[in-house]
């Protein structure tokens, strides 16, 4: 996948968990919990979509990566190379 | 022992009356829909289709989930969770109560249920499947989930009620344990206000498709309206329905000190146990659970202008509740008998509570609504004031009592007074 590829993903993900947002202005850089109502359990689900949809698997002590768009997406651009668009 | 002080002697303050209603059935989304079906012959049983069990029948809810629940809750909750959230919230709007003016501290959510979790547990189960059974893909939602409070607690949450909040396991007498939890709750000065009833998602759970095919017990029909027949020679089982209807419950002081709308008074109440059968009922004990609210009331049965009886459309089953019911009040000359699961099905955890509420309406308006589909009246069904098919007209009522039994032999009677001071 590319990394816009890889955005798109997140941005559907995103929208599954929390469709009362509107994800149309996010801010790559600045943290989802900044911009959206996400607590702890809405980020596992995160976790979870990633491992159910792309076999991503995401160790707790990464968790921390997947703070903002643009870190989630440079971290998973390596484990998402070989994911089919 | 057990206190035996007649309701209407006691004073203001531990006198508990219904001020609001909020429900989904099959028929209607609030109680004059669901009354207007009630008294036009409207069943609310449609096709239904579920996993694993394949076609069958069913009493489907159709309320606006997100009138008060964002989308995100909704995804992150339970169906139980919706139709109790809905519910609340809309039984708190009929009150008329300010409710940003409540301390929300003093509120106390008491809801029975038939059973809780089956339906998630199924749904993890079935999703993992896709995964070989991998536990990594199971839910971290599924605790929360199914946790046994579950639906009392959603509607905590939604409302932001912070007094007591559980749910009361009772079978399909659950709808009326609830609500004499509340009023108990009531009285004990526990809260000040209650929200209290039962709700049901089970037509989302196959095991009880299942089950109640295995057992026999699962209804039939070629015309869905049809299915659900109690006291015809005709029925042959169970429709399932899910629902909900949870009930503002005050002290009178309460009520009157705001000028409430009052609905009706609880007036006689009673829980027992048959203690015979995992699945069969004892009409001896149901008789018993009759009597014994009627003492609480301090009535005898010719003052009960309506029996609402639990019957669910088995053969057993309906035959010993009139057993029971001919017993109690075979000899009353002025009682009506009717059913509302001919209507909707049984909607389990939420049954007393909805069909309390499709006869609450009939102190204002002096309606009995019938119970339909009795084609070929079961002559063991045959019992006096059996009101078949049509509404009938009556000049006033002033007592209703409302029977609800389930599964282990358990057996609840609510009486609600038209209220007067």
């Amino acid at each position: 996948m590319a990394p816009e590829e890889i955005r798109q993903a997140i941005i559907e993900i995103l929208g599954d968990i929390a469709p009362d947002e509107d994800l149309t202005e996010l801010n790559d850089v600045q943290s989802f919990r900044d911009q959206m109502e996400l607590d702890s359990m809405d980020f596992l689900d995160i976790v979870m979509e990633l491992r159910k949809r792309y076999r991503v698997q995401v160790p707790e002590e990464d968790y921390p990566q997947l703070a903002s768009m643009e870190s989630t997406v440079n971290y998973l651009i390596p484990r998402m190379a070989d994911a089919p668009a | 022992m057990i206190a035996n002080t007649r309701q209407s002697d006691l004073p203001d303050s531990m006198r508990v009356v219904i001020t609001g209603i909020g429900l989904t059935a099959p028929i209607g989304n609030n109680l004059a829909e669901l009354r207007e079906g009630l008294l036009n012959g409207r069943s609310g049983v449609v096709p239904y289709e579920i996993r694993y069990f394949g076609k069958t029948l069913a009493g489907v809810c159709n309320f606006e989930v997100n009138r008060h629940q964002s989308r995100k809750d909704a995804r992150r909750g339970t169906r139980a969770g919706s139709i109790g959230i809905y519910c609340a919230n809309e039984a708190m709007q009929n009150s008329g109560i300010e409710w940003d003016q409540v301390d929300h501290s003093t509120v106390g959510v008491y809801v029975g249920v038939t059973e809780h979790g089956n339906v998630e547990t199924e749904n993890e189960v079935y999703q993992i499947k896709g995964y070989d059974y991998d536990t990594s893909f199971w839910s971290h939602h599924h605790n929360p989930r199914t946790v046994a409070n579950n639906p009392a607690g959603e509607v905590a949450l939604n409302m932001q009620i912070t007094g007591p909040h559980y749910t009361i396991g009772a079978a399909c007498a659950a709808g009326n344990a609830g609500m004499i939890q509340g009023m108990q709750m009531l009285q004990l000065g526990e809260c000040d206000i209650a929200i209290a009833g039962g709700v049901s998602e089970s037509i989302h759970t196959f095991g009880i498709f299942a089950g109640f095919a295995s057992q026999g017990a699962l209804a039939s029909h070629a015309d869905p309206a049809k299915a659900s027949r109690p006291f015809d020679k005709g029925r042959n089982g169970i429709v399932v329905a899910e629902g909900g209807c949870l009930y503002i419950l005050e002290r009178l002081s309460d009520a009157k000190a705001r000028n409430a709308k009052i609905y009706g008074e609880i007036v006689g109440h009673a829980i027992n146990t048959d203690a015979t059968d995992f699945v069969l009922p004892n009409p001896e004990r149901q008789a018993q659970c009759m009597n014994k609210a009627l003492g609480r009331a301090g009535l005898n049965a010719e003052q009960i202008d309506i029996v609402s009886t639990h019957a669910t459309g088995t053969s057993n089953g309906d035959t010993l509740e009139c057993v029971a019911v001919r017993a109690v009040f075979g000899k009353s000359e002025r009682t009506f008998v009717n059913n509302a699961k001919s209507f909707i099905g049984h909607a389990m955890g939420a049954a007393g509570a909805i069909e309390l509420a499709g006869n609450i309406a009939s102190f204002e308006d002096r309606m009995i609504h019938p119970t339909i589909n009795v084609d070929d009246l079961d002559p063991d069904c045959d019992i006096p004031g059996l009101v078949q098919n049509q509404p009938r007209e009556t000049g006033q009522v002033d007592y209703i009592l409302n029977n609800s039994f389930g599964m282990l032999g358990i057996n609840s009677a609510l009486i609600v007074k038209r209220f007067t001071d």
